[in-house]
């Protein structure tokens, strides 16, 4: 099976130093992918350089992202701006900023079905109507005619899945897409992911901090510090047998509620500064 | 007990609501609220968002004046206390706030901020107290002349905390403290915690939406709903034997850093 995504000796710098060091790694088809890491780790900047949506201060060095063939990072911007929502998509992290506060759900949730997929307006509104059914939404209805604000945070973060899944993209990139939300709602939210990632057999690209909620819903984790590629593996592997000591440093100082009598250690200085110093100071 | 709270209730005027006469309708924001925290105690206030657990807080400490009920501090009763009178107890309690980063001033240097939270309460600070305060969280003396945003999130959640216990406190409300840093940043500033925690035998209200954090931290726990507490106890406790459903539901919502296929099925 070929990958979906293929990240090929991916580097990338900004007038600070760099920030990806030669970072590999593929994602195929049907498969959940963590990148996993603290903050200044690299997993939302390798996110963005996926979407072809990197800050203007950083620049790509070396290597390659390779989507069906096409390398995106040479892809001309109106061909990448033709695959992005199609099929690429993304669930973003702030449900409260990525939705337009002024439009109606149901007018935002069938723009891409109108221009994109070519539907007239009714049939993309009752489209809409089956996605919002797809995540669960009650009184579908009701909420297409609703604006964000009236919606809580895990309805419109519903959406935006709805969204993401609406023209049935071929790899997904979901950055931190459960930390804005409650415990409680973040479980539903994951399992709706889960279950339509499965359905459509989406690649999935899955940012998060939270070492708990990729094993829950990843099949294989990327471990990053400093923009490098420390450990990759299946999840099962990398956190019941992690081979790098930074994967156990952050596994020994994230608390869990079963094992309260274990003392949180941070991070090692030594480890870091070994790590620092390999990476070039 | 230091603190004590005695049916509590809080109603604020429901902005939402427009009545062009008579009454503005009020929400109730806080419904019976009863607590207790000893001196070195640590009391997990636990909640979803909106449940009132920010609100509790800052009634604690009588940043909200309470609408029915008792608030005691050290046994004297603040419930209703004029401004004047409530300044010298102010400096017996301190609140840390969730984000560093927008309660310091970004245009006072750390040394300024601390010192001026200080001199608030007629204390005069020198370089040497400063320093030390700076060590006491694990800060270099050269943090005094750097400014926030010059600090990173987890030396800044520090200068909260030197802030925080530059007077000696009694009690502290320190408000989803930990939410916003990396695991092992976390690790550090709840070490530090617990070692005040001792040191000064402090009376600390935890305000927190990771329930495993306060597995951690708490000696007990009040789970909060809809401005209510629902469930109170020891946390080894709560955690054993929740009573309500909601409790067990918020547990078993947490994931593990170890694959279990049926966990998102439950």
């Amino acid at each position: 099976m070929s990958p979906v995504i293929d990240i090929r000796g991916l580097s990338a710098a900004s007038q600070a130093g760099p920030v990806l060091r030669d970072v590999s790694l593929q994602v195929m088809q049907g498969e959940a992918m963590a990148l996993v890491g603290e903050s200044g780790a690299g997993k939302s900047t390798i996110a963005k350089a996926v979407l072809g949506i990197l800050p203007a201060a950083i620049r790509v060095t070396a290597g390659g992202i390779f989507f069906a063939g096409t390398n995106l990072l040479s892809l001309p911007e109106r061909q990448m701006r033709e695959l992005l929502g199609v099929r690429i998509a993304l669930i973003p992290q702030d449900p409260q900023t990525s939705l337009n506060p002024s439009r109606r759900i149901g007018d935002q949730l069938t723009d891409g079905l109108r221009l994109r997929a070519g539907l007239n307006r009714k049939d993309a509104w009752a489209r809409a109507l089956a996605l919002l059914g797809d995540v669960h939404i009650r009184d579908p209805e009701l909420v297409l005619t609703r604006y964000p604000h009236e919606l809580s945070g895990g309805m419109r973060q519903r959406v935006l899945i709805a969204q993401a899944f609406s023209l049935k993209p071929d790899v997904i990139i979901a950055d931190e897409p459960t930390t804005a939300l409650d415990v409680t709602v973040q479980k539903q939210v994951l399992r709706l992911i889960r279950n339509l990632q499965r359905d459509h057999g989406t690649a999935l690209l899955f940012v998060s901090h939270d070492l708990g909620v990729v094993a829950q819903i990843c099949d294989r984790i990327t471990v990053l510090y400093g923009g490098k590629v420390l450990e990759q593996g299946s999840t099962a592997e990398v956190l019941r047998n992690p081979a790098h000591a930074y994967t156990r440093a952050l596994l020994a100082a994230n608390p869990r509620y079963d094992q309260p009598e274990r003392n949180l250690k941070p991070v090692p200085e030594d480890l870091i500064a070994e790590l620092r110093r390999e990476n070039g100071g | 007990m230091l603190v004590a709270a005695q049916n509590l209730t809080l109603d604020v005027p429901d902005m939402g609501h427009h009545a062009l006469f008579g009454r503005r309708r009020m929400l109730r924001i806080l419904k019976d609220v009863s607590l207790e925290i000893g001196r070195g105690e640590t009391l997990g206030i636990v909640g979803e968002s909106g449940s009132g657990k920010t609100s509790l807080g800052r009634m604690l400490l009588r940043l909200h004046e309470p609408s029915q009920g008792r608030l005691l501090f050290d046994g004297s009763d603040i419930t209703h206390l004029q401004p004047d009178k409530m300044k010298p107890l102010r400096r017996r309690m301190q609140m840390i706030f969730q984000d560093p980063q927008s309660s310091l001033n970004p245009r006072r240097s750390i040394g300024a901020i601390l010192s001026g939270a200080m001199r608030l309460h007629g204390i005069e600070a020198g370089g040497r107290t400063l320093t030390a305060l700076l060590a006491r969280v694990g800060l270099p003396a050269s943090a005094l002349t750097r400014y926030p945003h010059q600090l990173s999130g987890g030396q800044r959640q520090r200068v909260g905390i030197a802030r925080a216990i530059a007077l000696k406190p009694e009690f502290v409300v320190a408000d989803e403290i930990v939410s916003g840093l990396d695991v092992s940043t976390q690790a550090q500033v709840l070490d530090l915690l617990r070692g005040l925690k001792s040191e000064f035998g402090l009376a600390l209200a935890f305000i927190s939406h990771d329930l495993s954090v306060v597995r951690h931290i708490c000696d007990r726990v009040v789970i909060m709903r809809a401005g209510e507490i629902i469930e109170s106890g020891a946390t080894a406790d709560i955690f054993k034997t929740p009573k309500s459903p909601f409790t067990q539901a918020l547990i078993d919502a947490i994931p593990l850093p170890e694959p279990d296929p049926g966990w998102l099925e439950g």
